[in-house]
């Protein structure tokens, strides 16, 4: 009997890899991708990037504008972020089964969250280019609406997790709605808050380059500007910049983490 | 003298066929030491939580002092709950704040919502806070965070929480259960302690018959949502056990003899 067991889970293994096997080679006959080809290419692509891909001097000259751009593109984020972060706490209190006012409400406010966290920043970014044109602005909304959803439903899991019973303990001793969730949610889930909300400025950051090449603002137009224009030295000015950049708000934010926590 | 607590025929659904209490009547009066004994699963949770309103109750009526408890308006309500005080199995604190803003939390039922959005205390209730933790044996941990006290200083804060609320009545559930066997003689001392010295009602929800026995005045006995024993704790005997625990009650390890003796 046991061995049936060990037999039949060895058996589906073998079925799920032979399925993922089959799927990846109907992809692969329908895209008509050739895999030597792809791999063979790869050296190729290296040694373009090696010979064209990195910053000279001159290229250091456009160092300022460059940086000028990323410090618009990381206020940019940051700003976003903590926008929405305000709008999301309270949308998770709301919609939170241990804090809600009533279970109507509760849903209503889960599903507008629901709705934003859906709808990728890149779309939204396309959907907000009609009303606001290629400018920062579409930049701001486009990531404020993202991290709103995102952070709606990652503080309402933070809330459900950490307070249930503290809340339950003060709705016992008579104390009244705000005094609860200022007494017990939000001092019990403060630092998760502060740890997504890190989170998210550095997934914004990576976003927003990805956004200024749609809004054609911030550090990805920049970037977008010298690669079209051939300019590949200046180009790569722009990757390492943002690299650092990012490297530089991860290493903030796990020092302001391990604070806190 | 009349009961401080009377709970009549209730009865709690959840949803369409589970029953978790059927026609519970009981009355507990001033300054008694009352345990409830039962199977897991045969409700003695949602018995407790009915009698403050934490869980509503499906039919039936309950009495404290002179309030309809079933009939309150959200209002009347929170003000007989600032009456009653609850203690949970897992202490239920705010693990990131102090031993003494948890305890000050017993007062917020009595706070209007802007000192209770700013936890505004008095200079009198934060003394009466310190002296409560002293008696409790706190005094050396009033600044520590919660989350550094061990399970049985942890549940001895709970306590610390309801009785500064001035409560009438106080109401534990498996306020032990977490603990081991010395934490757990201390908290139940110190329960056995408010009841006899500040004259407060204890109802408190145990798995432990031999704790029952010895610490209550009355045991109430429920299998399966129904009261199947209600009388003296020296009255329990093994045929009594047998019927809140079922058939098995036999092979259950202490001996009913024994305790008595001791």
């Amino acid at each position: 009997m046991q061995a049936d067991i060990f037999a039949k889970k060895k058996r589906n293994t073998l079925a799920y890899l032979c399925l993922l096997g089959a799927v990846t080679m109907l992809a692969m006959v329908i895209t008509e991708y050739n895999a030597v080809k792809g791999i063979a290419s790869i050296p190729k692509a290296v040694q373009w990037g090696m010979a064209n891909f990195y910053p000279t001097a001159e290229s250091l000259e456009k160092l300022p504008v460059i940086l000028e751009k990323m410090q618009e593109t990381l206020l940019v984020s940051i700003a976003a972020t903590t926008a929405a972060a305000v709008f999301a706490l309270l949308f998770a209190i709301f919609g939170s089964n241990t804090t809600r006012i009533n279970r109507f409400f509760g849903a209503v406010t889960r599903g507008i969250a629901t709705v934003f966290r859906n709808i990728d920043v890149a779309a939204w970014a396309l959907i907000l280019l009609f009303s606001f044109g290629q400018s920062s602005l579409t930049g701001y909304f486009a990531l404020f609406f993202g991290s709103f959803g995102f952070l709606t439903r990652a503080f309402t899991e933070t809330i459900d997790e950490v307070s249930g019973g503290s809340v339950e303990a003060l709705k016992a001793t008579g104390a009244g709605y705000f005094s609860i969730i200022f007494q017990s949610v939000i001092p019990s889930s403060i630092p998760q808050i502060i740890s997504w909300i890190l989170f998210m400025i550095e997934t914004n950051i990576r976003s927003a380059t990805l956004i200024g090449l749609l809004t054609g603002s911030g550090i990805g137009f920049t970037f977008n500007l010298y690669y079209k224009s051939l300019a590949y030295d200046t180009a790569s000015l722009v990757v390492i910049v943002i690299i650092a950049a990012i490297l530089l708000i991860e290493f903030a934010s796990n020092y302001v983490r391990k604070v806190i926590l | 003298m009349k009961a401080l607590l009377e709970v009549n025929h209730l009865t709690k659904q959840f949803g369409k066929d589970s029953k978790a209490l059927t026609d519970v009547s009981f009355s507990v009066q001033e300054g008694e030491f009352v345990s409830i004994i039962g199977p897991s699963g045969a409700g003695k949770s949602t018995l407790l939580r009915c009698i403050n309103r934490m869980i509503d109750a499906t039919g039936g009526d309950i009495r404290f002092q002179d309030s309809q408890v079933m009939n309150l308006k959200k209002k009347e309500l929170k003000q007989v709950r600032t009456k009653i005080g609850m203690i949970f199995q897992h202490y239920n604190l705010v693990n990131r704040l102090s031993v003494i803003e948890n305890t000050l939390h017993g007062k917020l039922g009595t706070k209007s919502t802007l000192a209770g959005v700013l936890g505004l205390y008095s200079k009198e209730e934060k003394q009466q806070a310190v002296q409560i933790l002293n008696v409790l044996g706190l005094n050396e941990m009033i600044y520590k965070r919660a989350d550094q006290l061990s399970g049985g200083q942890k549940q001895r804060v709970g306590i610390a929480r309801a009785l500064i609320q001035n409560p009438r009545m106080l109401l534990c559930d498996e306020p032990i259960a977490s603990l081991d066997p010395n934490s757990a003689k201390v908290i139940m001392d110190h329960l056995k302690k408010v009841s006899t010295t500040m004259g407060i009602t204890v109802v408190v929800n145990l798995h432990q018959v031999d704790v029952a026995i010895k610490y209550s005045d009355r045991i109430i006995g429920i299998n399966k949502g129904q009261v199947v024993y209600n009388g003296s704790a020296k009255g329990l005997t093994s045929e009594d056990i047998q019927r809140i625990y079922g058939s098995e009650a036999d092979d259950l390890i202490f001996d009913i003899g024994g305790i008595h003796a001791g």
